[in-house]
């Protein structure tokens, strides 16, 4: 039997593949990648693309990543994908995204969280449903 | 016969809400198994990423990225995770109560907080109090992507690198069961060491491009994956606390609707045995 190697491809919202592979392919940021079983350990970033898993017997399983890291171990393989295309500009623009929409938000307010009316009201609402909770107990009994 | 017609629009109406009150409950019954789900989905990338970590924090002790240094803290900063919708119990109002005891704390030691939000009622919560509200998103939905975090995490994140906030938390309500849901306040950054599994053997990589590079990238991801697991799993409390809610609403409905059939029966009783003996009086007066 040929030579194996573990492979996990997760992302971020939940797991893509996890088994057992005689080669793993993949597009590193400096140049296409293929990867045997007793590889020395290596952590790169992908580039987006495909990543095709080698199963053996001719079985090829392909994924699509847009980007990632790729870390080895001699005999785990793990795929650490990106779901959203990722950039440092675009990154950057969401931020600015981000901070435009809280601004808006908040157009006209005072910077100073105002503790003592925030409690005031958290407390009565609190206090709503414990009055709801013990109105309902007494009526059971 | 006394109030009868109004009783019986009251009736219809409860009976109504009741309808309403019910399938709330079982739709929120039905995305909260899914939020479960996304909730086991999210664990195994967090855990490999963490494993990662661990590996190159080993191989290279002397690189400590910003985000794993202590510094002395004079501005806090806090990631409020809450939820879109309301009628859902006291899920938000608990989880403001404590996070507004914890600012009270830091306020008493001169420490300043700054915010940023996930979901309306957090938005909503400091628009009413005011706060330094540094960055918002709000409609994720049922599924939240990890891609519409990204550029709210990224500006808490840049302002800790560039020394703004001195610490980050994530507040959050965590899944216990679906009776209980703990709010909870989570230190985000600097990464605790807590985090990182011990190592019995460890090795150099060869990195791509360098290691430095690739430890950036693995760190804002781990950052953001950790919020996007407390979105998740503050949904999965949502809409456990949204059926618990709607469960008690319906039952209340239930009562109600007993009791006012009772008096409407009682009523109506009441205006049959008057008309019978107003019909015998006038028989035997003639």
């Amino acid at each position: 039997m040929a030579m194996t190697v573990h492979v996990d491809i997760v992302s971020a919202e939940g797991e893509i593949f996890s088994g057992l592979a005689e080669m793993v392919y993949a597009h590193g940021v400096m140049g296409e990648l293929g990867i045997a079983p007793r590889h020395t350990p290596l952590v790169t970033r992908l580039k987006p693309g495909e990543v095709r898993v080698d199963k053996g017997s001719g079985e090829m399983q392909h994924f699509y990543v847009s980007g990632g890291i790729l870390e080895v171990q001699p005999h785990v393989i793990t795929i650490l994908a990106d779901t959203a295309i990722r950039a440092r500009d675009l990154d950057e623009a969401a931020a600015e995204e981000a901070k435009r929409r809280a601004e808006e938000a908040l157009a006209g307010q005072h910077a100073d969280f105002e503790y003592a009316k925030a409690q005031a009201e958290l407390a009565e609402a609190v206090a709503q449903l414990r009055a709801i909770e013990r109105l309902r107990k007494a009526k059971k009994n | 016969m006394a109030g009868g017609k109004e009783i019986r629009t009251k009736i219809a109406s409860i009976k109504n809400t009741q309808k309403i009150t019910s399938a709330m409950q079982l739709v929120a019954a039905a995305k909260m198994r899914k939020a479960q789900d996304r909730m086991s989905a999210t664990r195994p990338y967090a855990d490999k990423m963490r494993q990662v970590i661990g590996h190159l924090h080993h191989a290279h002790p002397e690189y400590k990225h910003s985000f794993m240094k202590e510094r002395e803290v004079k501005r806090i900063g806090y990631i409020i995770v809450s939820s879109d919708r309301g009628l859902c119990g006291g899920l938000n109002n608990n989880l403001f109560r404590m996070l507004a005891k914890e600012i009270r704390v830091y306020r008493e030691k001169g420490i300043e907080v700054e915010f940023c939000t996930i979901g309306k009622k957090a938005l909503g919560f400091f628009r009413r109090f005011g706060g330094n509200v540094r960055a918002q998103i709000t409609q994720l939905g049922d599924q939240p992507h990890i891609e519409n975090l990204i550029g709210t995490v990224k500006a808490m994140l840049d302002a800790y690198e560039s020394g703004e906030i001195d610490r980050i938390y994530v507040v959050y309500n965590k899944f216990v069961n679906t009776m209980t849901q703990a709010p909870m306040v989570e230190q985000l950054v600097p990464i605790t060491s807590e985090g990182e599994a011990e190592l019995k053997h460890h090795w150099d990589y060869i990195y791509e491009p360098d290691s430095k590079d690739v430890l950036d990238n693995l760190l804002s991801r781990y950052l953001e994956s950790l919020v996007y697991q407390a979105v998740v799993e503050n949904g999965a409390c949502e809409q456990s606390a949204r059926m618990v809610a709607m469960k008690s609403a319906t039952d209340n409905a239930g009562e109600l609707i007993n009791e006012l059939q009772l008096v409407y029966n009682k009523a109506r009783q009441a205006a049959i045995t008057q008309e019978i003996s107003e019909i015998v009086a006038g028989a035997a007066a003639v």
